[in-house]
């Protein structure tokens, strides 16, 4: 991020500004979703001071509407507060996926773990290269974390003003932008049969569990499939399934999993 | 009062677990089976988060004006268009259907 050596290869800085630009465009929607935020807090009963304590130091939009729901539907704050823990279960899993590529030690490991939510983590694993990966988690982090917090304050004073980000199609935003993402990695059949066991496993579970523990659920998943014994490349990728132009698929997936 | 110590408790274990994920031993993410369902996270993830926060609201599954927004952003993927175009297509779609039919 610093002094790195390549920064006027033509090459790395049309991906910086592309990565840049992806992750402002993400900054800005979860931004219009920190207003929301900041109206439901105040009026599930938050003073200006807790939600943004909520905003600035949770910063994990998952818990924090969880422990608001919790809060405001008359339960105890520390039950609010196990629903939030709970939710962001899913961070250590991000962590564990981002910890190989940020490689990160000592005071910036401690700041730079704040930044590990859905919206930085999905802007960094779908990356080509490992430093456009780490762009993408920085970027994203520091621009949803400013424009989050500000969304917040905004919407506390604001109250009801911009309070539905649905009228402007904001809450269909994010799920493209994962699916943007999804859909390179999306490469042979048990990259798509995982991908749709996940989601159908997701879907299922929603009435039943809490907000936000779906998309853990779904992550066990990921972990069952990634224990069973691996296929033959063959079985996983048939070539009829391969679309014209596309790369091989046996190098889709790079064994060590850092980046694709 | 109480609601500061819940708040505190709950940024702290988000905190917690945020730092946790990167504190795992290298030597653990060296191991194939890790490595292998770190590969697989993201795409579990990233499919869960698009199919709940297309088709639900809190704990109840919905099929409302979002999914032609995720419809059109599927086609945009698939078209290659740049990512911001599929992310504007999709909120575009969905404001639009929304006007169009009140309530979803």
């Amino acid at each position: 991020m610093t002094s790195d050596a390549g920064d006027s290869d033509p090459a790395w800085r049309l991906t910086r500004s592309q990565v840049l630009r992806d992750s402002l465009g993400v900054a800005i929607a979860t931004g219009a979703y920190g207003i929301s935020f900041g109206a439901i807090a105040l009026a599930g009963g938050l003073d200006f001071w807790q939600t943004m304590a909520l905003s600035l130091l949770m910063f994990t939009g998952g818990s924090q509407f969880g422990l608001i729901g919790v809060v405001a539907g008359g339960g105890a704050p520390i039950a609010g507060a196990a629903t939030a823990i709970m939710l962001g279960a899913r961070n250590a899993l991000y962590g564990l996926r981002l910890s190989e590529l940020l490689n990160v030690r000592g005071g910036r490991r401690l700041l730079t773990a704040q930044l590990v939510i859905d919206e930085s983590t999905a802007m960094s694993i779908g990356r080509d290269s490992e430093r456009a990966a780490r762009l993408g988690f920085y970027a994203t982090g520091i621009g949803v974390f400013t424009l989050w917090n500000l969304g917040t304050a905004v919407g506390v004073i604001g109250a009801s003003w911009l309070s539905d980000p649905r009228l402007l199609g904001l809450d269909a935003a994010a799920p493209a932008a994962f699916l943007a993402l999804l859909a390179p990695r999306l490469r042979g059949r048990e990259a798509w049969t995982v991908a749709l066991a996940a989601a159908l496993v997701a879907l299922v579970a929603v009435p039943f569990v809490p907000v936000g523990v779906p998309v853990l659920i779904a992550a066990l998943v990921g972990v069952v499939a990634g224990l069973l014994p691996a296929r033959s490349a063959d079985e996983m990728d048939p070539p009829a399934e391969r679309r014209p132009g596309e790369r091989d698929p046996d190098d889709a997936e790079p064994a060590g999993g850092a980046t694709s | 009062m109480t609601l500061w110590i819940g708040i505190v408790v709950g940024c702290l274990g988000c905190y917690a677990f945020k730092l946790a994920g990167l504190s795992v031993p290298r030597t653990l993410l060296e191991r194939p089976k890790v490595q292998r369902v770190a590969a697989l996270l993201p795409i579990v993830l990233l499919s869960a988060l698009v199919a709940v926060q297309t088709f639900s609201v809190g704990s109840a599954l919905v099929l409302d004006a979002r999914a032609t927004g995720l419809a059109v952003a599927g086609f945009a993927v698939w078209r290659r268009w740049p990512f911001l175009v599929v992310v504007a297509l999709a909120a575009f779609t969905t404001a639009l259907v929304r006007m169009w039919v009140p309530g979803s």
